[in-house]
């Protein structure tokens, strides 16, 4: 639920890292925080166990930048990755404007992100949102481990592309940040789907950090454009 | 089925109309600083005694907050909590919906009790209902200007 707040003149949208349990979400969110001049950033305020998990949510507010004279305020949230943690994962998808679905690259973590993707997906829908259109993009994480899953065994898992219903997007875009492949295609058996913009990450040393962040917020002004 | 949260915005002049209200209820109650935040956990408006802790981080809390404890509500049985108050030793807190989208928090201390601060209030939260669902009837009627409209090249410059 983007604000425009004229008195302020300030554009405030939130963006919420969604995914499996120790996937990365924190870890972009600090990289975020450690990166981003102060003068443009707020606190990073983390509602965690005594052992660093997330329990409840974790906050980071950055300024991306003046648009037509207002400034615009991203509100960064991670969610808990623990399903045990469900009740409250749900409450951060409140009024979400885009979605970052940090994936964990490695293969034993398969099984875990697809009930991740599979449970945002049905978080989604208690909310009457609808995930397939609205800005959202998918990081693989962790593609510096020695067991992290090839891309396109994790793209058939998790971004396999949803149906295009509408004729108006039924044509060929290609995808920007990769040469060769499509963002919306038509499939042999004559159906037209759409994949979630996605970006091989490594969080901790922060590649891949910044291009995630950048993608979804643009997809986010460009939704209120 | 919305494809997803809707998009509201408040002008000038509303701004003005909710720092009145507020700043009535402030003098009326003696209270010290009333804060307006939406249920995402963006900070509308603040009024009264500037707050010496961090504001945005203290919005994002409070709609945690009363997330959660509407959640809560719902497990006993009950819609939601439609205020909540929290009491500390010197400063304490009373929180209250406005027409299900916003939150009005405010903070006092020993100077008032918690008896007048909830007596005033209910008239301003009344005020401030009206004035919210007017201004959420405008962001549907989508009769606002659209200031992103055609700005994609500056989206784009912007991400550069």
């Amino acid at each position: 639920m983007s604000m425009i707040n004229y008195a302020s003149r300030e554009i405030n949208c939130k963006i919420v890292y969604y995914g499996p349990g120790l996937g990365g979400k924190t870890t972009n969110l600090e990289h975020v925080y450690g990166k981003v001049s102060p003068d443009t950033r707020g606190k990073l305020i983390s509602l965690a166990t005594e052992t660093e998990r997330t329990l409840f949510f974790d906050f980071l507010p950055v300024d991306l930048g003046t648009i037509r004279g207002f400034k615009t305020r991203f509100h960064l949230y991670t969610v808990p990755g623990q399903v045990y943690y469900n009740a409250s994962r749900k409450l951060i998808l409140k009024g979400v404007d885009g979605i970052v679905f940090v994936a964990d690259s490695q293969i034993e973590r398969m099984e875990a992100n697809q009930e991740a993707m599979q449970n945002l997906y049905d978080n989604m829908s208690e909310y009457g949102y609808d995930l397939t259109r609205m800005p959202f993009v998918i990081q693989y994480n962790k593609r510096d481990l020695p067991n992290a899953a090839p891309i396109r065994d994790l793209q058939s898992a998790l971004n396999p592309g949803w149906e295009v219903s509408e004729a108006s997007r039924m044509r060929v875009t290609p995808d920007p940040f990769h040469a060769g492949q499509h963002l919306v295609e038509q499939l042999g058996s004559g159906e037209w789907v759409e994949h979630a913009p996605y970006f091989d990450a490594v969080a901790v040393t922060g590649e891949g950090v910044f291009d995630t962040l950048k993608a979804v917020s643009k997809l986010v002004l460009k939704s209120l454009a | 089925m919305p494809v997803g949260a809707a998009s509201w915005s408040f002008t000038q002049d509303d701004f003005g109309a909710i720092t009145k209200s507020l700043e009535r209820f402030l003098f009326d109650s003696n209270a010290r600083c009333a804060l307006l935040v939406d249920r995402s956990g963006q900070l509308v408006a603040t009024v009264g005694e500037q707050p010496k802790f961090d504001p945005t981080a203290f919005a994002t809390l409070t709609a945690a907050d009363f997330s959660a404890n509407d959640q809560l509500a719902k497990l006993i049985g009950e819609n939601d909590f439609s205020s909540l108050f929290h009491q500390g030793e010197k400063e304490s807190m009373y929180l209250a919906d406005i027409a299900r989208r916003v939150i009005l928090v405010v903070l006092f201390d020993n100077r008032t009790t918690l008896g007048l601060v909830r007596l005033k209030m209910k008239q301003t939260v009344d005020e401030l209902s009206k004035l919210f669902e007017e201004v959420f009837k405008r962001a549907g009627s989508a009769s606002q200007p659209n200031i992103l409209a055609g700005a994609d090249d500056e989206i784009d410059k912007l991400f550069k």
